[in-house]
């Protein structure tokens, strides 16, 4: 059996006190598509900052490819983090810079490669997104559905492995969301990436996922494929999925 | 009164912690410095954004610091009956040795640390600084060392340009206000010149660049709560900033001038 790619073990992590993530587990394999959903607040963005160690566990460990990130030296990790791409939920565009600096900034700091060989691989990572024309603009001249292209543009410059989606389609209108969605799903089978994505939006999780897990109380409450999903008995998980008020799950 | 007492002990070890944190940050920042050419072009843009785009506040506050020195000496002078020859001597001592260093770094705190919290403030609320690390790029390297290198750098070259523009000002107060020739101010000003004055108050300066760029970066790098955030993360970086000036120039005078 080969070792999953990404593993968290038995994470902890609390906020003054109190607790978000209280005890999880979870292995991703290479390849696989997760999209994690639960509340807002309930702890998908903070264990997602785990995988690339921009949050560091209370308890427990994540291990990439089994290495413990915990562990590794400010180098070691820098060679992990470039394996991983990841697509902030506002999009995190630098503001100071254009859409094509943005694109090309990892490539440009990770000094490999030539002024002209950047300019190729951002023209051909904004064609991906079909942003190629906006290349000039400012990030402030961009619509929000632009700008989470422009940074899903940023998170495959530098042909990752792996790509961490935090809430892609928060705040967008439902075709602009759609569209996000089916860009995700072909990026992840063009480029053949493990990914895990963190999303409240049902459709959008049932769109992108092979796999998908439910965080509940800081602990995984469900894990499985999409149709497991559906026909799940769990009362919590029931009441997610259809979005109802009244039910077993606490309004916060 | 335990709750007050709670009060004043959590705001202590609070206090603690903040000049542990800095310290830290000033130890990744002198780490940094090994990278010092790779960011070549990062700094060279800090220094004139911070720096060089600060000289005309700096060129206008040291008119009238010099102006109201020489002011005030003749106001003094005529006091206590002391000839008015020696405000040359009073106001190129005060200048050099206190004013220009202080009240240039106090303004440059105001306006370049302000500008360096909001600046950082607003990339950690809106992921950005998470967004460099996720990159693999340090953002110890990529923003804390530019901005504090340039700060360190800058603000003694500031108060060069300071010390030269409040003399003149001085100058121009005593010759047109107080009926002083101006041979006589310049030459009371050579009687007093001491070359250790002027490198001790440029040493200063450079420490206080350096609490200025560090306390900045700091405060900017731990802000969270959005815009509320920002707004008090750069409030508190020009108080800690100013504050700390005022202790750090005490402390340089009591080493520097023994009574």
């Amino acid at each position: 059996m080969t070792t999953p790619l990404i593993q968290i073990q038995n994470v902890h992590k609390a906020f003054n006190g109190k607790p978000v993530l209280d005890g999880i587990n979870l292995d991703v394999a290479h390849g696989e598509s997760v999209t994690v959903i639960g509340q807002s607040g309930c702890g998908k963005s903070v264990l997602l900052k785990h995988v690339i160690r921009l949050l560091e566990p209370d308890q427990g460990h994540v291990l990439f490819d089994g290495k413990d990130l915990g562990e590794l030296d400010s180098r070691k990790l820098t060679e992990v983090r470039k394996r991983i791409g990841m697509l902030f939920q506002s999009a995190a565009l630098f503001d100071s810079m254009t859409v094509a600096e943005n694109v090309g900034l990892g490539l440009k700091e990770s000094q490999q490669y030539t002024s002209k060989e950047i300019d190729k691989i951002v023209t051909e990572k904004l064609e991906m997104v079909g942003l190629a024309d906006a290349a000039d603009k400012s990030p402030a001249e961009l619509s929000g559905g632009m700008r989470k292209r422009v940074g899903l543009a940023r998170a495959i410059a530098g042909n990752p492995e792996v790509l961490l989606y935090d809430e892609p389609t928060t705040g967008l209108d439902p075709i602009t969301s759609d569209m996000i969605n089916d860009m995700i799903v072909d990026l992840t089978r063009i480029l053949e990436v493990t990914s895990i994505s963190v999303t409240h939006d049902m459709k959008s999780a049932f769109k992108i996922a092979n796999r998908i897990v439910m965080l509940y109380e800081g602990c995984v409450r469900f894990d499985g494929g999409p149709d497991e999903l559906r026909q799940s008995k769990d009362p919590v998980v029931q009441q997610f999925i259809s979005g109802n008020a009244t039910g077993p799950i606490k309004v916060r | 009164m335990p709750s007050a007492l709670e009060g004043l002990g959590s705001r202590g070890v609070s206090f603690v912690v903040k000049l542990g944190g800095m310290a830290i940050m000033l130890g990744r920042f002198v780490v940094s410095l090994k990278s010092i050419f790779r960011s070549f072009g990062l700094i060279v843009d800090q220094i004139y954004v911070l720096g060089v785009q600060s000289l005309p506040l700096i060129v206008i506050v040291s008119i009238f610091v010099g102006a109201v020195s020489a002011w005030q000496a003749a106001y003094q002078f005529k006091f206590i009956g002391a000839p008015l020859h020696y405000i040359g001597n009073a106001v190129g001592k005060a200048v050099v040795i206190e004013l220009a260093p202080v009240l240039s770094a106090i303004v440059f705190a105001g306006r370049v640390g302000a500008g360096i919290t909001a600046e950082l403030g607003t990339m950690r609320v809106t992921e950005q600084i998470d967004a460099l690390e996720s990159m693999g790029i340090s953002p110890i390297r990529y923003l804390v060392m530019p901005r504090i290198l340039a700060c360190l750098v800058m603000v003694p070259f500031l108060v060069i340009f300071a010390n030269f523009v409040a003399i003149i000002g001085g100058l121009v107060v005593s010759v047109i206000g107080v009926d002083v020739s101006s041979e006589t101010f310049l030459a009371g000003f050579r009687n007093s010149f001491k070359m250790g004055d002027l490198i001790n108050g440029l040493i200063k300066a450079g420490l206080f660049g350096m609490l200025i760029g560090l306390v900045g970066c700091y405060e900017g790098f731990h802000t969270h709560g959005g815009a509320q955030g920002v707004g008090k993360a750069t409030t508190t970086s020009v108080v800690i900033s100013s504050v700390g000036i005022l202790v750090f120039n005490f402390i340089f005078a009591v080493i520097l001038f023994r009574i």
